[in-house]
């Protein structure tokens, strides 16, 4: 068996036994309708972490997300407010505004060589500013389309909601998967994550490649604004600190090595959704504080980490013993 | 050499020159290659193979000469750009991506699609289909990592013939490979040569040389030695172009009889590690100068690695002045009065961006602990007063060592140790890369060293070199020590009939 699927299983198990624990105690939390909710409450962060496990999968990290999420609410709310627009034109000037923010992240990264951290930290304090110029406050949205957008859902049997938001996310998933795995630009991101300097010399074209993973992870951290300002009906500056943190972490525990080279975007899903599950855990527990989301999602990170570093050490010496 | 004006070569260079700040990695060379042969190329460490093989790639841009493919001018931008003329390179370390499939490393970049989608069923049989060919029936599915080196190899030969198909340049790909992997390497370029490709291989194996290759072209010094149809060569004369001068001119220079009187200042007995170097017993007395001889590979690197602890030894023991020595590591090595100038300096030895001064205080400071640090007065006195001595070619001690030349490079190395005061002092390839002038100056502070009373031992692939200042000369084969040579023995004729030593001695 090849030992790269081993964490992408591991995570499958944990999220598995997790859901069993939670049935056995709450036998309610396996509905449709919590799962629904499932869906619909993780949206926004599900499909900002499939470009997050591009970024990552190539070796990178992009720290803007979260603020490009506020910054995204916040213009679709002013935009609203203050313009005649209808929300399909604003979500398309939104989402070309996004896409170009990453493709111009991914360029500095190439060609001035700096670190994606930091490139991306600057993204991050200039997306967050810029929401704050446009609104300190939170923003509104009352748009007509907004309550079509928010009313539409499909009835699953058990009276659970999949709503647009959910279904929008699982269809991410399902185009990011394709894109990973069926074309040549997702073989190309694997190839600069396995080693810039051989995929180089193997021909991949790493420039245009890396300006497209951050592209990408701009147009979908904008698709995620959106989902949230329907989610929340409101667009503000604030909101979403630390996203872009969740994001990462979902993607670890979705088997991605933070090392690059290796991870699935299917893995990413069951991560997002063993977070959710943790948060509908303590919902349903009603006792307990929603800090102890953090407390596992911590613990989990750190055992995730250290299955990783396993992993590479055992393939490292078993190479070495072959060699 | 008839055979080759008898058709027209694959690829030809004429004259290349390609020249290094401080050197000439190239001098003028000419190489040609026959369709359907293997060409081996040889050459000690900085003989210009590398330097050849990059400028025939376009790795590097040549600064004269021309290459002529099938009778054409080429003038290749790059790796990616000579693989479109037909000339593709696989390298000692696999250049392929081990967290992509075997599949994908094959086709990267040219994956065959549907709708834009890539066909993975089709790409996987593409795969198997062409490693066939090879005689691979492995899963190719699987990561590149999950195979062996040999494997990876055979994978890497099979994406580099797939995307060129004229000329393949096979880098030492048997370094890390076992017998029975050489054998299905060179079964795969058998099969290669009937097919017609021109194939250079680069090997410092002479075995395999002699097993696999039509003709050699050997280098020494960035200038061509010569061209020989491999049958008709024996392994002495091969080894006298590899390492240079022919064997009559030996009679030794100054008899250097330095008599072993007395307790040497260090012993060694069976002194090993296992995979790197047999069991050895070495002793060396004060002022004296032992050269280590033997080919690139042979084990005379590792010799001076276990002794400095740098690899720890498991076999043996030491003795400074008949008490044990304790030598696991170089921390210990250099406590007991040991320094050790490595062969690469590049990599193992002068740090370019610290400063002259700097990198001379080094190893003193190391020793004497990073909490009392040398007054900075005291280590620009140390510093300057070194580069008088050695006459380092600088202009002040400030500058990064990475801006200078290559001599001047291995006399700051030799400065760094030499302030630490080392009663022993192993040198390899002192003289390696660095131009003629300062190949006296190093040869003659060896000298002067050594009449000091400092201890040496010096490896270097300059026979002539080491008949000059060694008192005794070790040769290492096979990672063996096989002969001691001591006085008039020191000869470069005894030198290589030891080296060449047992097959094909015959011959002579």
């Amino acid at each position: 068996m090849n030992a790269r699927l081993l964490p992408l299983l591991a995570t499958l198990v944990i999220f598995l036994v997790a859901y069993a624990i939670c049935y056995a105690q709450y036998p309610a939390m396996l509905s449709t309708r919590v799962i629904g909710n499932l869906l619909t409450d993780n949206a926004f962060l599900g499909i900002v972490a499939v470009g997050m496990t591009f970024v990552i999968i190539s070796g990178g990290i992009d720290l803007s997300v979260g603020s490009v999420i506020a910054f995204s609410g916040v213009f679709i709310a002013v935009m609203l407010r203050d313009t005649g627009l209808h929300p399909v034109v604003v979500f398309a000037l939104l989402l070309t505004l996004t896409t170009l923010f990453g493709a111009a992240m991914g360029g500095v990264i190439h060609f001035l060589e700096m670190p994606p951290f930091i490139v991306t930290l600057a993204g991050m304090f200039l997306a967050r500013g810029m929401a704050y110029v446009l609104s300190i406050d939170s923003v509104p949205i009352t748009h007509e389309f907004y309550e079509v957008l928010q009313r539409s859902y499909w009835l699953m049997p058990g009276k659970g909601r999949l709503t647009l938001i959910g279904g929008m996310m699982l269809i991410v998933f399902i185009a990011g998967i394709m894109l990973a795995h069926r074309t040549r630009f997702g073989t190309n991101v694997y190839a600069v994550g396995g080693g810039v300097q051989t995929a180089r010399l193997m021909g991949v074209p790493v420039g245009r490649t890396t300006v497209g993973i951050y592209a990408l992870s701009g147009f979908l951290a904008g698709l995620a604004g959106i989902v949230f300002s329907i989610y929340t009906s409101a667009g503000y500056s604030l909101a979403t600190v630390g996203v872009e943190l969740d994001a990462i972490a979902a993607v670890v525990i979705g088997g991605t090595l933070l090392t690059g080279g290796s991870g699935f975007v299917a893995g990413t899903l069951i991560g997002v959704l063993i977070m959710g599950l943790i948060q509908t855990y303590i919902i349903f527990d009603g006792t307990l504080s929603s800090w102890w989301t953090k407390i596992l999602i911590g613990m989990l990170l750190f055992a995730f980490i250290v299955l990783q570093k396993g992993l590479v050490w055992t393939t490292g010496k078993r190479r070495m013993a072959g060699g | 050499m008839p055979q080759s004006d008898a058709s027209q070569p694959l690829l030809r260079a004429r004259g290349v020159r390609k020249i290094f700040p401080g050197t000439i990695a190239l001098d003028g060379v000419d190489f040609s290659l026959q369709a359907g042969e293997v060409h081996a190329l040889l050459g000690e460490n900085g003989a210009g193979k590398s330097t050849l093989i990059k400028c025939l790639t376009g790795a590097y841009r040549r600064d004269d000469g021309d290459i002529l493919l099938e009778g054409a001018s080429i003038d290749p931008k790059g790796t990616l750009d000579a693989q479109a003329y037909g000339i593709g390179t696989v390298y000692q370390e696999v250049n392929l991506l081990p967290n992509l499939s075997v599949a994908e490393n094959l086709s990267l970049g040219h994956q065959p699609t549907r709708f834009g989608m890539i066909s993975g069923r089709r790409m996987n049989a593409d795969a198997r289909e062409v490693l066939a060919q090879y005689g691979l029936d492995i899963d190719v599915t699987r990561n590149l990592d999950s195979y062996s080196v040999a494997v990876q190899q055979v994978i890497a030969i099979a994406r580099a013939v797939t995307l060129s198909g004229k000329v393949l340049i096979l880098d030492e790909p048997t370094a890390s490979l076992d017998s029975h992997e050489v054998k299905m390497l060179f079964d795969v370029v058998r099969s290669l040569k009937q097919r017609g490709l021109g194939i250079v291989f680069i090997s410092h194996f002479l075995d395999q040389i002699f097993e696999i290759s039509d003709r050699l072209t050997v280098l020494r010094n960035g200038q061509l030695v010569g061209t020989e149809v491999t049958a008709e060569i024996d392994r002495v004369k091969l080894i006298n172009m590899m390492l240079g001068r022919e064997l009559e001119q030996e009679v030794r220079s100054h008899g250097k009889h330095h008599a072993a009187a007395g307790e040497p200042r260090l012993s060694f007995t069976g002194f090993g590690r296992k995979g790197s170097i047999e069991p050895f017993d070495l002793s060396i007395h004060a002022g004296e100068v032992v050269g280590v001889a033997g080919l690139l590979g042979s084990g005379r690197t590792e010799t001076a690695e276990v002794l400095f602890g740098v690899a720890q030894h498991d076999s043996g023991e030491a003795r400074q002045d008949g008490t044990v020595l304790s030598l696991t590591n170089s921390r210990q090595a250099i406590s007991a009065g040991f320094g050790f100038c490595p062969e690469d300096r590049k990599t193992d030895g002068v740090i370019a961006d610290l400063t002259v001064r700097e990198n001379i205080a080094l190893a003193l400071q190391a020793g004497i602990g990073w909490m009392r640090r040398i007054p900075d007065r005291e280590q620009k006195a140390m510093a300057n007063d070194y580069i008088r001595k050695l006459d380092i070619r600088t202009p002040d001690a400030e500058k990064p060592v990475g801006l200078l030349s290559g001599g001047n490079q291995q006399k700051v190395m030799l400065a760094r140790w030499l302030v630490t005061n080392p009663s022993f002092l192993i040198l390899d390839e002192p003289t390696r890369g660095i131009d003629v002038g300062a190949h006296a100056e190093i040869i003659r502070l060896i000298e002067e060293l050594c009449a000091q009373g400092m201890s040496l031992l010096v490896i270097s692939s300059e026979l002539d070199e080491l008949v000059a200042y060694s008192h005794r000369v070790i040769v290492v084969r096979d990672r063996q020590h096989v002969a001691e040579l001591a006085g008039y023995e020191i000869t470069t004729d005894n030198m290589v009939r030891a080296i060449a030593a047992p097959e094909r001695e015959a011959v002579h």
